[in-house]
């Protein structure tokens, strides 16, 4: 009782301002949750939202519960669409809502949007309605040009950041960059790695010129290496780097100028780019070495030996990398790197049929014993086995994220030609934290009981050509309580494993299944049994009622939300609600 | 928050869990006796929503290792298939609750694991394959006999006449994103620095002979086909020819352009004919391009990595509308020239 009072007798403002030291938002979505007046003190307060599915709710309805946001983060299509699974034209767009928040957040400050379609009309809209605009994100966007930039650059007079990381812009022209002001000179960051036309260099060296706060700056791959030591000279300061095409006619002045350009940069910590990389110029980065903790080389196909650089990088956490860095470089960083949090291979010939270079299990393993914070892991290869994920999973109980993928689907343990179920049972067994998994190689429905056994903090899990039955995916909506995403294809899971979890769903972000085996009847049935999920099926093939309701669905994504369905479907998308199925039938 | 009927929300899930989960799900295995929820009570009132097939499931449950050893034998196929039909007649009688049954059952019976290894990599090509496959009426046996007596071996799962000499890109898979592809085959196209001792060389060489490509920065270009709806995208860099690049374009279209074609699903593999000859102009169809300066050209009369550094979207053209079209004839003629 008496704590009642209390709660009660705190003044408004005063909650509001113990509240603004409450970050994460499932914290603040916890308090507002206690009462009736908390959640009203809350709602007015909260500054930042993050809506991990752009159709689970409307930018009404959030605008109406958050009056006063400052910064935004939404995220669109399925994540499967980085791999092209997501047909062109699927949806996404995120001009609703910035229509929306143009008069509903004048004050809005930070947009981070990531998979969604951004048309130029919408960064323009973007550029006029938000008066003291700072930081956008666009990550793995598509849809606008460098003319919609433009408009960002000319009128985001307080502009910080502009990070355009792994976006598909159409390149109209480099001139771009030349629309921000001379009066701007706020930039923080800046990351136009992705563009590929050149920009015009001038304006990129006067507008680094006169950032002083410009702490991350990512070139694209048209800025030749010459230049690189003027701009480094111009921002000293710099904290990330870019770098563009690493290569250049081999003058030995341009070598030894860039060597001292990079000694002038006492603060980098990580770097990137090195596309087209000339070996020989790489000791120009020796000066920065020591310091740098993120490394991303995956865009470097330099072999081996040359890659001897990352053993001096000795406090590395995060290192990006092609395999070419081979069983013997990872050994080297293993040995070296005692920091490594986060490693990913990537493939460099992931289309050819045998194996470019010498890259195996034996890598990673050697990883896991050396790197005792390594916690997070992207690596394929082309071969596996199950002892050597036990020894991973035994050595690094403190993995959370760990996404192994063999090339070849369906590679059963080259040493025993068993599944890889034990070993993938291991890692879920082992590492009692794991968050997020990508299964692959040759998978019974008992790596699926594993994991919905033992995996109870996964929150994200890829499955691809596995599985035996119903089974293998009722164990994991079953089991896997803190399950958020779910992704599949080409297994065999259909209705029964689906309409017995369907309550599991609705506690989901979402679920993909695309070459599956999920009939649109159960599709129909879930869409009209669970108002609130929105159960789209993608099909190209045509309209749904041109095969029989048994048959299997193409594309099945099903998710979660308060909105309804949506209103942009294109004419390969069905929403399953209970219209729509009357419609169908 | 919305909607505020949590009434509901608490009680659909128990109408949706509708599969007897003692027998199917739960005796699995005896380790997993912790995954019963249900009360007895609550069993009662479940529903069956699930498609029927309850025998077969728990057939495999009492010989989980030794059906998954069958799996292996394609012979095994029939006879669990057969086992699986005559379950579903049995229920389909007895069901009292045959209102929320699935009419058709006999679909579903291809969940046994046995057609695992064949739906697998059919699937997962652009769906025309899988179309066909499913709706034929031999499709059991096609199954049976396609189905690699091995599946752990996996060169043999699928269709091992494909396998070494040509992997048809499956989509998608490795999951890897475009910009990745892209520099994988722009560096592939470089020279190897092994063949050098100082890399000194090498990189010269390759700064001279920079292609033009190296600066691109997707090879995923855009196709469209006349008389098909929808377009797709196609990764150049997955190809290296313009011959993989035309059966993909059949591997892409052939199913679609049935569908518009023929309205209905019925006798499909009859309406389906394979799209030939879009390279020479022999077919009904012919492949055109817009390069980067916009103009329209017909694919296969430069060199492929000219065509690949060029290309900006491509299209698929009734080959009698190519010849009313005036393509970019004089730029033809001065690179042939």
């Amino acid at each position: 009782m008496l704590k009642r009072m209390s709660y009660s007798s705190f003044p408004e403002d005063v909650l509001e301002h113990v509240f603004s030291f409450v970050q994460s938002d499932k914290d603040r979505n916890a308090i507002s949750l206690v009462c009736k007046s908390w959640f009203e003190i809350e709602r007015w307060c909260r500054r930042r939202i993050f809506v991990g599915n752009c159709y689970a709710v409307s930018p009404r309805m959030v605008i109406r519960r958050f009056p006063d946001v400052r910064s935004v983060e939404l995220k669109g299509k399925p994540h499967f669409a980085d791999f092209n699974l997501v047909p062109e034209g699927w949806g996404g767009h995120v001009y609703p809502w910035i229509y929306a928040m143009a008069t509903g957040y004048p004050c809005l400050e930070e947009i981070r949007l990531k998979r969604m379609v951004v048309t130029d009309e919408t960064l323009e809209l973007i550029a006029k309605s938000f008066k003291n605009f700072k930081v956008l994100v666009l990550s793995s966007c598509e849809g606008f040009s460098t003319q919609g930039l433009a408009a960002i650059a000319a009128n985001c007079r307080n502009l910080r950041e502009l990070d355009l990381r792994e976006s598909e812009v159409e390149d109209l022209s480099g001139n771009w960059l030349s629309h921000f002001p001379d009066t701007c000179t706020s930039l923080v960051a800046l990351n136009i790695a992705c563009l590929g036309s050149e920009v015009s260099f001038s304006a990129l060296e006067r507008l680094v010129g006169r950032s002083p706060n410009l702490r991350t700056l990512r070139l694209n791959r048209a800025v030749p290496l010459d230049k690189l030591a003027n701009l480094l000279r111009r921002a000293p300061q710099l904290v990330e780097l870019g770098t563009g095409a690493y290569s250049s006619d081999l003058r030995p002045e341009v070598l030894s100028n860039l060597a001292g350009a990079f000694s002038g940069c006492k603060e980098l910590k990580g770097m990137s780019g090195f596309w087209d990389v000339v070996p020989a110029y790489l000791p120009a980065i020796y000066p920065v070495c020591s310091g740098l903790t993120s490394l991303n080389l995956s865009y470097a196909s330099i072999q081996s030996p040359d890659l001897k650089l990352v053993s001096q990088c000795l406090n590395l956490q995060r290192l990006w990398v092609l395999d070419y860095i081979e069983d013997s470089g990872l050994e080297a960083l293993a040995a070296s790197c005692k920091d490594l949090q986060e490693l990913r291979v990537f493939p460099s010939e992931p289309f050819g049929v045998e194996p470019n270079v010498s890259l195996t299990e034996q890598g990673l393993v050697c990883v896991s014993e050396g790197c005792p914070k390594l916690e997070s892991v992207l690596y394929f290869c082309r071969r596996f086995s199950n002892d050597a994920l036990v020894t991973i999973a035994r050595n690094r109980p403190n993995m959370t994220r760990f996404r192994l993928c063999i090339i070849e689907p369906r590679t059963p343990d080259y040493l025993t030609h068993q599944p890889l179920d034990r070993g993938f049972g291991a890692i879920v067994e082992h590492c009692k934290d794991l968050r997020r998994l990508s299964l692959s190689g040759l998978l019974t429905d008992l790596v699926f009981e594993y994991i919905g056994t033992y995996a109870k903090k996964l929150e994200m899990l890829s499955v691809a050509f596995a599985g035996e039955s119903d089974l293998g995916l009722h164990h994991v909506l079953s089991g896997c309580e803190s399950l958020r995403k779910l992704e599949i294809r080409d297994c065999p899971f259909g209705d029964k494993a689906l309409l017995a979890n369907a309550a599991k769903l609705e506690t989901m972000r979402s679920l993909w299944m695309s070459s599956c085996l999920v009939s649109l009847e159960a599709c129909k049935l879930l869409g009209q049994k669970m108002p609130r999920l929105n159960v789209e099926v993608i099909d190209e093939r045509g309209p749904l009622d041109s095969r029989p309701e048994s048959f299997p669905v193409e594309k099945l994504y099903i998710y979660r939300s308060v909105a309804g369905p949506r209103f942009d479907m294109p004419g390969f998308v069905w929403n399953m609600d209970e219209d729509s199925a009357l419609r169908l039938s | 928050m919305e909607g505020g009927s949590s009434m509901n929300g608490e009680t659909r899930p128990q109408l949706l869990n509708l599969i007897p989960k003692e027998r199917e799900w739960l005796m699995m295995r005896e380790s997993g006796e912790r995954r019963h929820h249900g009360s007895s009570e609550e069993k009662k009132l479940e529903l069956r929503l699930g498609p029927p097939g309850g025998e077969d499931w728990s057939l495999k449950d009492n010989n989980n290792n030794r059906e998954r050893d069958e799996s292996l034998l394609s012979l095994s196929y029939f006879s669990s298939m057969n086992n699986n039909q005559n379950n579903i007649k049995n229920q389909n009688n007895s069901n009292g609750f045959s209102f929320l049954q699935f009419p058709t059952s006999t679909k579903t019976s291809q969940t046994t694991p046995q057609s695992l290894p064949v739906m697998g990599k059919e699937s997962s090509q652009p769906c025309c394959t899988k179309v066909v496959d499913l709706q034929s009426a031999t499709t059991a046996e096609k199954k049976a006999f396609s189905s690699s007596p091995v599946p752990a071996k996996n060169t043999a799962v699928s269709n091992s006449s494909q396998k070494r000499t040509a992997p048809a890109p499956v989509v998608g898979w490795p999951p890897i994103r475009s910009f990745r592809k892209n520099l994988a085959s722009t560096s592939a196209s470089k020279p190897s620095t092994e063949s050098s001792p100082n890399g000194v060389v090498v990189s010269n060489k390759s700064i001279n002979e920079k292609p033009v490509e190296h600066i691109r920065k997707n090879m995923f270009v855009k196709i469209n086909m006349d008389g098909v709806p929808i377009g797709r995208k196609v990764d150049l860099s997955a190809y290296h020819s313009y011959d993989k690049l035309s059966t993909a374009v059949d591997q892409l279209f052939r199913g679609l352009l049935a569908d518009s074609s023929a309205g209905g699903m019925v006798n499909k593999q009859e309406e389906e004919k394979a799209i030939t000859g879009v390279l020479d102009g022999s077919g009904e169809y012919t492949l055109v391009y817009e390069d980067n300066e916009g103009d329209r050209m017909l694919v296969g009369d430069v060199p492929w990595h000219m065509f690949v550094s060029t290309v900006k979207r491509l299209r698929v053209l009734k080959s009698s509308e190519v010849s009313a079209l005036s393509l970019g004839s004089s730029k033809q003629a001065k690179i042939v020239a």
